[in-house]
């Protein structure tokens, strides 16, 4: 039997999950805390030890090991550009769909104090951008040669205007700092390219930071660590709605990832106007596009998520149980591995699920905007119209835990009428109980067509 | 190497046709062309011309309140950092039949190079633009 083990290394957690790749089936998952700080390897061989328990009287040997990784602080990245809107937005946009952690965006030629804090924000990447293809080139040029004089020890990815790239490179070569040239961000106006420099800090991931982070020399045990843990839940979400070259993808798709300390929201959708005659404005959206609500997640974040909330939309999610909404979340933001051992615990962490997803996709989808004229109304469209995506897809251990799972996500679904926020009005909605979406990301890597069906056998309807 | 100029209409103004023929015209006798459409901030032309590296900016108006809507570009173009962009604008910039050298001068006022009355001929407009962009490279 071809037996895969795929690793995923957590910020708290590793987690392991096994793959009967013949009969297209998970044999077992296991977790144990991770030891990321200490010797990544004895995290790995818990869990490990507690697989082997649920497999031992299945005969088995695993053919391949194959592993993502948040831990570490995950892929830590600064995005800059030019102007806040445009290179710098799709430079973000860019780095996120890596599944990078942004710890800053940057715009316009950079000050000697903007260094500073980016030194001290500790990237492991940063992403150089600024200008359209024969456009502004000072910016960028600017920008690389204080890079090159300040962070010299910060790799550095190039994906700004082409007419720039000779120079940048001769600055970044002088001062022998390590330096990946890619695609412009933005080629053109308003038009956005992620797909190149995605690709870029998915190699530079693999090749260099792997080993900052210490997790190369244990890749004899553990197999090759291919992406971002973020990346390869994108990369499951792409998969399931855009098929294989076997199979028929489910068509557009959302996938919200509830966690503790963060809340992401993944759309696979080109995000077109639903609606005839709305004139579209702004930068272009990925197709492919990741959004991070970092003040949205169960326990670090439960402060931030009530402070982003406030205490009466947490409440309209609250049947029975009642509490000090604002006490209870700082609590919980201070006991971060607190599980609920009550019911009334258990509905205050279903209705902070429920407010995470109703913001979070709040936030990640575009908004209809319309201006009176003598003439009649006319719309404005900016960002992605994902009214008619046709599934909903959730992860993430309160839901998991939830008895109702579909509450919890159908907050995050269009409920007003006229409301500018062009959010799902109607999709199917799907649950990953067994929490394989980033396994399955990885999976898809080599074996996309047992990935895909997996993924469709294991997803719940809810 | 081309020259690139900014093309757009400016504030809730959805008139269409005017910017088709200006970005053909435009894009025929050599520029490069950035046409933001309709529907744009001076924010919106800003950013453009920016990241572009534009040497003009040309704002159309149609819709009776481009005297509203162009207040203050000049002030945001030099605070944007674009110094000695070249600002044209033109359409039918004022409500109804008023004395075109009060409107020019007003617009001349707020900071635009040059202001065009209704029914301008693109040509012409375009020997201005060559004309300016010869004196500013000098
Ligand atoms: C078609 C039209 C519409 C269509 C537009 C469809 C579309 N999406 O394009 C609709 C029905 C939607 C419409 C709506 C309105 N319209 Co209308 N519309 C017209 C009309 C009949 C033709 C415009 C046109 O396409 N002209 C052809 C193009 C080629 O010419 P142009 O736009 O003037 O552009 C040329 C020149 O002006 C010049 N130019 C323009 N900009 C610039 C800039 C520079 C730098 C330079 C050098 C040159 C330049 O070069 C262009 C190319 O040759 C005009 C009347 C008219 N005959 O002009 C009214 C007109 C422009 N509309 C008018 C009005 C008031 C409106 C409305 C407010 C209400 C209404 N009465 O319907 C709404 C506004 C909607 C909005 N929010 O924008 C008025 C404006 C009055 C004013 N400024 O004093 C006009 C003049 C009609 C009138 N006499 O009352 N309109």
């Amino acid at each position: 039997m071809k037996a895969v083990l795929l690793i995923d290394f957590g910020s708290t957690y590793t987690k392991l999950t096994a793959v009967d790749l013949d009969a297209e089936e998970i044999m077992a998952v296991a977790k144990s805390p991770s030891t990321v700080e200490t010797d990544i390897i004895q995290g790995f061989n818990q869990a490990l030890a507690l697989l082997e328990e649920q497999l031992r009287k299945v005969p088995h040997e695993f053919t391949e090991r194959l592993a993502c990784s948040s831990a570490a602080g995950g892929l830590k990245m600064i995005a800059i550009g030019l102007v806040p809107e445009l290179t710098a937005e799709a430079a973000k946009r860019a780095a996120l769909g890596a599944g990078a952690r942004i710890l800053g965006t940057y715009s316009y030629q950079l000050d000697r104090s903007e260094m500073k804090e980016i030194n001290e924000s500790r990237p492991d990447i940063i992403l150089l951008a600024g200008g359209t293809d024969g456009g502004n080139k000072d910016c960028i040029i600017h920008n690389a040669g204080l890079l090159a004089e300040m962070l010299p020890q910060v790799p550095v990815i190039v994906g700004g205007n082409k007419k720039a790239r000779d120079e940048i490179e001769s600055i970044f070569r002088r001062k022998n700092i390590c330096f990946c040239i890619s695609e412009n961000v933005m080629p053109r106006l308003n038009v956005i390219q992620v797909e190149p420099v995605r690709e870029t800090i998915k190699q530079m991931f693999i090749e260099r930071i792997i080993e900052a982070k210490g997790i190369k020399k244990v890749e004899k045990i553990i197999g090759n660590v291919l992406m971002p843990t973020p990346a390869a839940v994108l990369k499951a979400a792409q998969v399931l709605a855009d098929g294989t070259d076997l199979e028929e993808g489910l068509g557009e798709l959302v996938v919200v990832d509830i966690g503790g300390a963060t809340t992401d929201v993944h759309s696979i959708a080109t995000g077109e106007a639903v609606q005839a005659g709305v004139t579209l404005r702004g930068l272009q959206e990925p197709y492919a596009k990741r959004s991070v609500e970092g003040d949205l997640g169960m326990r670090v974040s439960a402060r931030s998520l009530w402070e982003a909330a406030g205490s009466k939309k947490i409440k309209k999610y609250l049947v029975a149980a009642q509490f000090d909404i604002e006490g209870r979340c700082k609590e919980l933001s201070a006991r971060v591995d607190a599980l609920p051992r009550s019911p009334e615990e258990e509905e205050f962490d279903e209705a902070m699920g429920a407010v995470a997803a109703e913001i979070a996709i709040e936030r990640h989808v575009g908004v209809l905007e319309s201006q009176y004229t003598p003439n009649g109304i006319i719309y404005s469209q900016t960002g992605k119209d994902l009214q008619n995506i046709k599934y909903l897809i959730g992860t993430g251990g309160v839901l998991v835990h939830s008895k109702q799972p579909g509450m919890i996500l159908r907050a995050g679904l269009s409920r007003e009428e006229n409301s500018p926020y062009l959010k799902p009005l109607n999709p199917k909605i799907l649950l990953d109980k067994t929490y394989i979406m980033s396994a399955m990301g990885l999976l898809a890597e080599r074996y996309p067509d047992q990935a895909f069906r997996i993924l469709k056998r294991y997803l719940e309807k809810v | 190497m081309k020259k690139t100029i900014v093309l757009g209409v400016i504030g809730a103004d959805c008139h269409a046709v005017g910017n088709k023929i200006l970005d053909f015209s435009l894009s025929s006798a050599g520029f490069e062309v950035i046409n933001i459409g309709v529907m744009n901030t001076q924010e919106e032309f800003i950013n453009a011309a920016t990241e572009t590296n534009a040497q003009a900016i040309w704002v159309s108006s149609l819709y009776g309140h481009g005297e509203i809507d162009c207040r203050g570009f000049r002030q945001k173009c030099e605070e944007a950092g674009l110094q000695d962009m070249l600002l044209y604008v033109g359409g039918n910039l004022v409500v109804g039949k008023q004395e075109w050298e009060q409107v020019e001068k007003r617009f001349k006022d707020m900071g635009f190079n040059r202001v065009y009355p209704p029914g301008t001929n693109p040509v012409e407009a375009i020997k201005d633009l060559e004309k300016d962009l010869q004196t500013k490279v000098k």
